[in-house]
């Protein structure tokens, strides 16, 4: 910065320089810092989506928390979806400070997602008809939430390192929640063990999905791209997903299990799994609200933000007195 | 006292009390968590499903007493009896609303305030009175459970009271609530049939004790929110102390153990 200028006499492009130098520097940029708008909307995008799917992830496990088989599996998957829920709140919380500059709240959040502007993950658009399905969800897709999160506890927006701090370590116990799950139903009698290996070949596409395209190519986004600049995030998309491979290919191999792919690999030359591509145009149509159970869950959703109307208004009006 | 100690009298009617503690918690946490995801707001969702979980950890507290009692494995009694074997009350077991949890659910808000306040101002007095037990598990037991339970009242004493002085719209939801809950909440108050003999071996205080207790409480808040006492409370549908049940209960159940029942003998 010139000396004798303050900060607000800069020229936009003095300040994006300033801005991009404290990122490089690896500082943290909070709240209230001066940013570029397309580092804002790009902060709002990515952690309101990931707020709101945290909320609506609990709903295909929500299917399965009063029917959990056991005392025990009853009290763990309450404690682990109340975690989700928990996340979700965390994150709406970080999102709002991003917007409240623009005007916008949690409405626009809420009415967003009803309107299919705001979307959420693909898994969370995906039928879950078995409990071998709450064991794979705690123990798959959180394992994979748990890879793409980690790489961003270091993001360059502190608010949001912050909380995948605590959300990443709760996480871990979710993963190994699921696991159990896995195991009892791995090591039990021959129906259970169809149960997870039907699961398995269920969740296997989106899975393969969750972590998203390998390039712009395949959706025409470049948000990735952008949040790699902004150093929001470390790594590409299929970066990640060879790394969710490393990590449970071979413990999905060690429980018997076999992987819907045949021609999936480990190849020693290039260091990298080889497996089947998955259909991208189909992923944006999950995405889109087009998944086998997205208008169900959003249906849920409307049903109780619409019946809880009264009590909103009930609150509002305490506030006003 | 202690398991050795007792009559074979004695240990069926200790059975039976816990039987109900663990069964009113038991079949209230299950509909809490039907209301999970559909909570008037986010924050509400995850104080509500932690209050739940507490429920739910509180039942197996108790069933795992049953256990050691010789009644049988914990997660078989309570996911394998027929309702008619069950010992909660019956406002306990009501469907939260209109629809399932997994269908068009149209779930009452006001219902889930009342009910749960009201209860969590019984579940106050009963382990207060259960805390000096001469069963001392359980007097364990309640010491525990007191400690959560501090909060649980807290949390629905506020929404009740909010929602009770606000709008003209919310007054009157809240106020058919309470007709609907007082309708059914004598069958929460009472011990049951045997409850003489639990009050002779020392294992709870005296029925009507604990009822004007509870009454007591609840005259002081209705007073401070302008709303009318409408007698004492009754028992419309039925005792579920006696094993009286509601459909609502049946259908529950079914839910609840529909994974375990398909092989209750593997491990889950």
């Amino acid at each position: 910065m010139q000396a004798g200028l303050s900060f607000e006499q800069l020229t936009n492009d003095e300040k994006h320089q300033h801005f991009m130098d404290r990122i490089n520097r690896g500082e943290k940029i909070e709240a209230d810092d001066w940013m570029p708008d397309d580092y804002r909307t790009s902060l709002i995008r990515l952690i309101s989506m990931h707020g709101i799917s945290e909320i609506m992830g609990a709903l295909p496990e929500k299917e399965w928390v009063p029917k959990a088989p056991s005392l025990h599996r009853k009290l763990a998957i309450m404690a682990k979806v109340q975690d989700e829920m928990g996340h979700g709140q965390l994150l709406l919380r970080v999102a709002e400070d991003l917007m409240a500059p623009l005007g916008k709240t949690r409405e626009d959040i809420m009415q967003d997602l009803f309107s299919g502007r705001l979307k959420f993950h693909n898994v969370f658009h995906m039928e879950a008809p078995t409990w071998g399905d709450a064991g794979m969800i705690a123990w798959l897709v959180d394992g994979a939430a748990i890879i793409s999160q980690s790489m961003m506890l270091d993001s360059s927006y502190g608010p949001y390192a912050r909380a995948l701090k605590r959300i990443c370590a709760e996480e871990v116990f979710h993963a190994q929640h699921g696991e159990s799950i896995i195991l009892a139903l791995a090591e039990g009698t021959p129906e259970q063990r169809a149960l997870l290996q039907d699961s398995l070949n269920r969740w296997w596409k989106s899975l393969i999905m969750f972590f998203g395209p390998k390039s712009a190519k395949e959706t025409g986004n470049s948000n990735a791209d952008k949040n790699i600049m902004y150093k929001i995030r470390t790594k590409t998309n299929e970066d990640l997903r060879q790394e969710f491979f490393t990590k449970y290919i071979p413990r999905i191999w060690a429980l018997g299990l076999t992987i819907p792919d045949e021609t999936i690999h480990f190849d020693e030359e290039t260091r990298m799994w080889v497996y089947e591509d998955v259909d991208w145009k189909e992923f944006k149509q999950i995405v889109s609200g087009n998944g086998p159970r997205s208008q169900d869950r959003l249906d849920l959703r409307r049903r109780s933000y619409d019946s809880n109307g009264w009590v909103r208004d009930a609150l509002a009006a305490q506030k006003a007195i | 006292m202690n398991t050795e100690s007792m009559h074979q009298q004695e240990r069926t009617e200790l059975k039976e009390l816990i039987y109900q503690l663990a069964d009113d918690d038991f079949i209230l946490a299950y509909r809490g968590s039907e209301w999970l995801g559909l909570a008037p707001h986010i924050e509400e969702d995850v104080a509500f499903s932690s209050i739940n979980q507490d429920m739910m950890g509180h039942a197996s507290m108790y069933y795992h007493l049953l256990e050691d009692l010789g009644e049988g494995d914990a997660d078989r009694i309570a996911h394998l009896r027929k309702p008619e074997e069950f010992r909660n009350a019956i406002l306990l077991e009501m469907v939260n609303g209109r629809g399932t949890y997994l269908d068009k659910p149209d779930y009452d808000w006001a219902f889930a305030v009342v009910r749960n306040y009201f209860y969590a101002i019984h579940k106050q007095v009963r382990l207060e009175s259960l805390r000096v037990s001469s069963y001392e598990p359980l007097a364990n037991a309640a010491k525990k459970i007191m400690m959560e339970q501090y909060y649980h009242l807290m949390h629905w004493e506020i929404w009740f009271k909010q929602l009770v002085t606000s709008t003209d719209d919310a007054r009157q939801r809240m106020l058919i609530a309470v007709d609907k809950v007082w309708k059914e909440f004598g069958g929460v108050l009472t011990l049951g049939p045997s409850y003489g003999e639990f009050v002779k071996a020392g294992l709870i205080e005296d029925e009507p004790l604990l009822k004007k207790r509870w009454l007591n409480r609840i005259e002081k808040v209705f007073k401070e929110t302008g709303i009318e006492l409408a007698g004492e409370p009754a028992i419309e549908s039925g005792n579920g102390r006696k094993g009286e049940h509601t459909p609502d209960l049946a259908e529950a159940l079914a839910t609840l153990s529909e994974v375990y029942a398909t092989n209750p003998a593997s491990g889950w």
